[in-house]
């Protein structure tokens, strides 16, 4: 771990500023992530500006019946909060499906909204990868593949945002909300929160230098039946192969995103309007631009027969 | 004392210690913290600075240049010791690549350089500031194009790993039912959960390693080989080790590259090998491709057994055979086990639990299940129609010591619940879960080491035995003091046990389940010495006298031994030619059952059962601690762990515990284990042999097999992952 400065901001503008004003600056809420990174050199930031003072841990109702999640809610929190649990119980079983106990107590909503990727090549610094140092090439392609990305990947890199939390964001059609350094607040909706990986994957989210994330929206409930099947090769503490965000209404419609096989979790309106025909025409559409490696190709037929349980269970 | 026949009632038939449940006597040091471990052992040195490897970043070829200017002016650094500025250091009979190899690179994350500082933070962050160029070489590392040039291999005697019996091919060929399936185990990592950690301070010429090591005296040999200097100027201490599983039975290069920064920075040295580089620096258990050929007539009887391995190493040399337990499980007249190695430039193999027979078993075992479908006979049916009875198939002028494999089988099929299981595979579905049950035999050989130790009695009568025996988690230190307690006649809490210094006699060490039957039978053999000592003092025939409740009593006399005063006795166990006679194993039946999903393919193990013969129990609660354990890394094999190879950088990809997957508690069920009361006269006088690894050898097999009754889908390329069958899983609507 490098060396670094640290300073404890009093608010969202301020920590947005003290960010955008140093080069090489981050921030740090829960660190679970970022402090894994920097003890591989993987992250090197030369400041961290620490937000957990910005009072942003609150769950809010709206006046539209939905949810204000402050930045600073704790996976533990957001998951127990009992309006979640009965109205987005998607949010509730994807979040319990990440991580252990102990890291969803420490880390935080909108942390795990940036959460980076899991590829063994960016874990390594001997290896080459774009995200890591733009340029210099990608050893995943070709090498060992079974748990990237299957879609939205590119020539530079196929790596997946690995979480699930921001699944069930997506299926619920999150709001993230900021404030840059001049202060200015906008709403980012999560369908265009990631960005794929096309030939800068090193810029994984839409964010601007020092753009902070204040609040994830939620709107108003949408009913149905939630699901969020995880399919991993051990039953906890993994990183999924795929995972399957689902919300279904009694007459068979609903929302479908899917996690583990995209730099962003993936969703496309026209694979939902899919939904009352099956499994399979969810999958063929949302996955029709697909271009999966040998290893991890098995990836879009399990995301069609994940889904096919879910809807057999939405029916049954 | 040597062993020279097979053992008659002793003392240890009407034991009140020995075979009793008794919780670690280091249970309490343990759960609060107070039990050191080899990077908490802050108090042996003074002004402990920190080390921290540098691994290659290539799998072969050269190093061109080590730029270190940045580093060595890096705050807080001491001294770096490089490969460009260091020689390669001697070898030993425990590695093949040099732990610090000079400038050519044999293999990924071999240890290049340590840079020692005054903190952990500023040797890691020095570190980073090493610039190394490579000239790379082409390595071999795909096994299945490296086999086509591989030879028999040497096994751990030293043999070559084949072995002949009547004619195979023709019987085979005209056998009523055969099999002839091809089977794949990926190159697995111990996992252990503490890292190899090592501190080196030297005084003088004189070094002393705190470690985590299995095998002291193997550690102490190798570190004086390696380093070039005095067997006797070495001392290596390791009371408490966080698991092994064979990765730690050797001196790796935490030792050495403690030992070569303290000599550069003049003081104490810590290295704890990074989690990361555990995967390519450290050693694996090898890969293997198994071919397994059985024949059978009608009525299930095997005529023709083959079992042919391929794995590979540095050396070509040294692989995982996994042939092992396939000339002793089951009859048959031809016969034929040949075990290859070829050349590979990955990281070094070397042994991880039950080495051959837990990769052996996941093939032999389920090629038995495709053999009893095809005779449409039951799998414990078959298994228990070919037990072996008196000798060793493969080699009838051996004889087997005692075997009650037929009882593992048959009560572990009744307490499963065997007769429910639906022999038409694929034919239990409830809702989205198809259910399979499975079975295996395990096999693993029951071997003794000689083993020393010393017993010694204070003035007030309390014990202390000493020995370099070493604790890797399988609770020795308990049943040690249970054997002490017992042979002494004094109750458990009046020994004391002082494990892992090479400063006390030599043991057998921890590995190979070799551990618990033999430190014992050498605390047996200091003891009986003891106790002659005692007897001398007192003026009695120790050895005729019986010592119970902290005396003796010979013939209506008798004597408190505490009025011996202080007194030690020396002892050593050795074994004699007779066993050269014998083949001493350890059995088991082991069986499972799973729920498959039938949408995801996803496996839940929902019930686990091994019956385990072997010998006398010493300590019933850790012995269990054991088996289960193992049926957990068994199931994790045959589930989900593979090192992923990349074939053309040359290394396992997934080097950490987020990559390389391990069973969770969520994927173990309820676990049960049953051990047969068996005593076996000829492995010791204490009639017990290790069930350490014969817990691995099987279950995963078991596992295998009841996925196959679930699903009727035969995956035979470990792990079996959902990836591999989720095309043939029932259609969905």
């Amino acid at each position: 771990m490098r060396s670094f400065t640290y300073e404890r901001a009093a608010s969202p503008a301020d920590a947005a500023r003290a960010v955008a004003a140093t080069q090489g600056a981050k921030f740090i809420a829960g660190g679970t992530n970022l402090l894994d990174l920097m003890k591989l050199e993987i992250e090197r930031p030369t400041h961290l500006v620490d937000v957990q003072d910005l009072g942003l841990d609150a769950i809010e109702e709206t006046e539209e019946g939905g949810l204000r999640i402050g930045t600073l809610v704790s996976n533990t929190a957001l998951s127990a909060h009992p309006k979640v649990r009965r109205d987005y119980a998607v949010l509730t079983r994807a979040i319990q499906a990440g991580a252990s106990g102990q890291l969803r107590n420490k880390a935080t909503t909108g942390g795990n909204m940036l959460q980076r990727t899991r590829c063994s090549y960016f874990y390594d610094t001997n290896m080459p990868c774009n995200k890591r140092k733009p340029g210099d090439g990608c050893a995943a392609i070709r090498g060992s593949s079974r748990q990237l990305g299957v879609i939205g990947t590119s020539d530079s890199c196929i790596a997946t945002y690995p979480g699930d939390m921001a699944v069930a964001m997506r299926v619920l059609d999150a709001v993230v909300e900021t404030v840059k350094p001049d202060g200015t607040a906008r709403s980012i909706p999560s369908a265009e929160f990631h960005r794929l990986w096309g030939d800068t994957p090193h810029v994984e989210t839409v964010l601007e230098p020092g753009e902070i994330i204040t609040h994830v929206r939620l709107p108003a409930p949408l009913g149905g039946r939630h699901f969020y099947s995880k399919v991993r090769d051990r039953r906890s503490y993994a990183f999924a192969l795929v995972s399957v965000a689902a919300v279904i209404q009694s007459d068979g419609t609903g929302q479908v995103a899917f996690g583990g096989v995209a730099p962003r979790p993936w969703r496309l309106p026209e694979a939902d309007a899919q939904l009352r025909n099956g499994a399979a025409a969810v999958v063929r559409t949302a996955f029709a631009d697909a271009r999966p490696t040998e290893d991890n190709k098995f990836k879009i037929p399990l995301a069609e027969r994940t889904l096919a349980g879910i809807l057999a269970e939405a029916k049954g | 004392m040597e062993f020279n026949a097979p053992a008659g009632e002793n003392l240890f038939d009407r034991s009140k210690v020995v075979g009793k449940s008794t919780r670690r006597i280091d249970g309490p040091l343990k759960v609060s913290g107070r039990a050191p471990y080899a990077a908490e052992r802050h108090d042996v040195a003074a002004n402990q600075a920190y080390g921290w490897i540098v691994g290659a970043g290539i799998a072969k070829g050269r190093i061109r240049s080590m730029n270190l200017d940045e580093a060595r002016k890096a705050p807080g650094v001491i001294a770096i010791v490089a490969a460009t500025e260091h020689n390669a250091v001697g070898s030993s009979d425990w590695n093949i690549a040099p732990l610090f190899g000079g400038r050519d690179i044999a293999h990924y994350h071999q240890a290049i350089a340590v840079v020692v500082a005054e903190t952990f933070e500023q040797a890691r962050a020095a570190a980073g500031l090493i610039r190394t160029s490579y000239d790379s070489a082409d390595g071999r590392f795909d096994l299945e194009t490296a086999k086509e040039k591989s030879k028999v291999g040497t096994g751990f005697s030293g043999d070559k790993s084949e072995s002949t019996l009547g004619d195979f091919d023709s019987a085979y060929g005209s056998a009523a039912a055969t099999v002839d399936a091809t089977y794949t185990t990926p190159d697995e990592s111990h996992a252990m959960m503490e890292p190899m950690a090592s501190i080196a301070a030297w005084e003088g010429d004189r070094l002393t390693v705190w470690t985590s090591n299995q095998m002291i005296a193997w550690g102490k040999k190798a570190l004086a080989s390696i380093l070039k200097i005095d067997e006797d100027k070495v001392r290596v201490d390791s009371p408490y080790i966080g698991g092994g599983f064979g990765g730690k039975l050797f001196v790796r290069a935490d030792a050495v590259m403690a030992a070569l920064g303290a000599k550069a920075a003049g003081r104490p040295v810590k290295v704890v090998m990074q989690r990361p580089l555990m995967f390519n620096n450290a050693t694996h258990r090898h890969a293997t491709i198994q071919r397994v050929r059985l024949g059978a007539d009608q009525d299930g009887r095997i005529t023709a057994i083959a079992h042919e391995c391929w794995s590979g190493n540095l050396d070509g040399e040294s692989g995982e055979d996994g042939t092992l337990q396939t000339p002793k499980l089951y009859t048959g007249a031809n016969r034929l086990t040949r075990s290859f190695v070829a050349e590979l430039d990955l990281p070094e193999g070397n042994a991880m639990r039950a080495p051959g027979e837990a990769v052996g078993h996941l093939a032999l075992e389920v090629a038995m299940d495709e053999l009893a479908e095809k005779l449409g006979m039951d799998p414990v049916e078959l298994r228990v129609l070919n037990d072996a009875k008196d000798t060793v198939p493969a080699d009838p002028d051996t004889k087997i010591s005692d075997r009650n494999l037929v009882r593992c089988l048959r009560e572990g099929a009744e307490r499963f619940g065997w007769s429910k299981r639906n022999p038409q595979a694929g034919g239990n579905r409830r809702g989205r879960w198809l259910t399979g049950m499975g079975c295996a035999a395990g096999y693993r050989a029951g071997p003794t080491e000689k083993s020393a130790a010393r017993v010694r009695m204070d003035a007030d009568g309390g014990f202390t035995v000493e020995t370099d025996m070493t604790d890797i988690g399988t609770g020795s230190y308990t049943i040690i003091a249970q054997t002490a307690a017992e042979t002494m006649g004094v109750p458990l809490e009046r020994v004391n046990v002082e494990l892992g210094d090479s400063a006390f006699p030599a043991s057998s060490g921890s590995g190979g389940q070799w551990g618990a039957a033999s430190s014992t039978a050498g605390v047996y053999a200091a003891c009986v010495n003891l106790r002659r000592a005692i007897g001398e003092k007192l003026g009695f025939d120790a050895d005729a006298a019986t010592f119970e409740d902290g005396k003796a009593n010979l013939n209506g006399e008798s004597w408190e031994i505490a009025d011996a005063g202080a007194l030690s006795a020396d002892g050593e166990m050795t074994y004699g030619d007779f066993k050269d006679g014998y083949d001493v194993g350890t059995y088991a039946g082991h069986f499972a059952e799973v729920k498959v999903d039938a949408f995801t393919g996803e496996t839940h193990i929902t019930r686990m059962l091994s019956v385990c013969d072997a010998g006398r129990i010493l300590n019933p609660l850790s012995a269990r601690s054991q088996v289960i354990g193992a049926m957990v890394m068994s199931a994790g094999a045959t589930l989900m762990e593979d090192l992923h190879v990349d074939k053309r950088f040359g290394f396992f990809a997934n080097h950490d515990l987020a990559g390389y997957e391990v069973p969770v508690h969520a994927d173990i069920p309820h676990q049960e284990c049953v051990f047969l009361d068996t005593l076996d006269p000829i492995i010791s006088p204490m009639k017990a042999k290790g069930v350490g690894e014969l817990g691995i050898c099987g279950p995963g097999a078991a596992v295998a097999n009841a996925i196959y009754n679930a699903t009727g889908i035969r995956v035979r390329d470990y792990p079996l992952t959902l990836d591999k069958y989720l095309d043939r899983l029932p259609a969905i609507a």
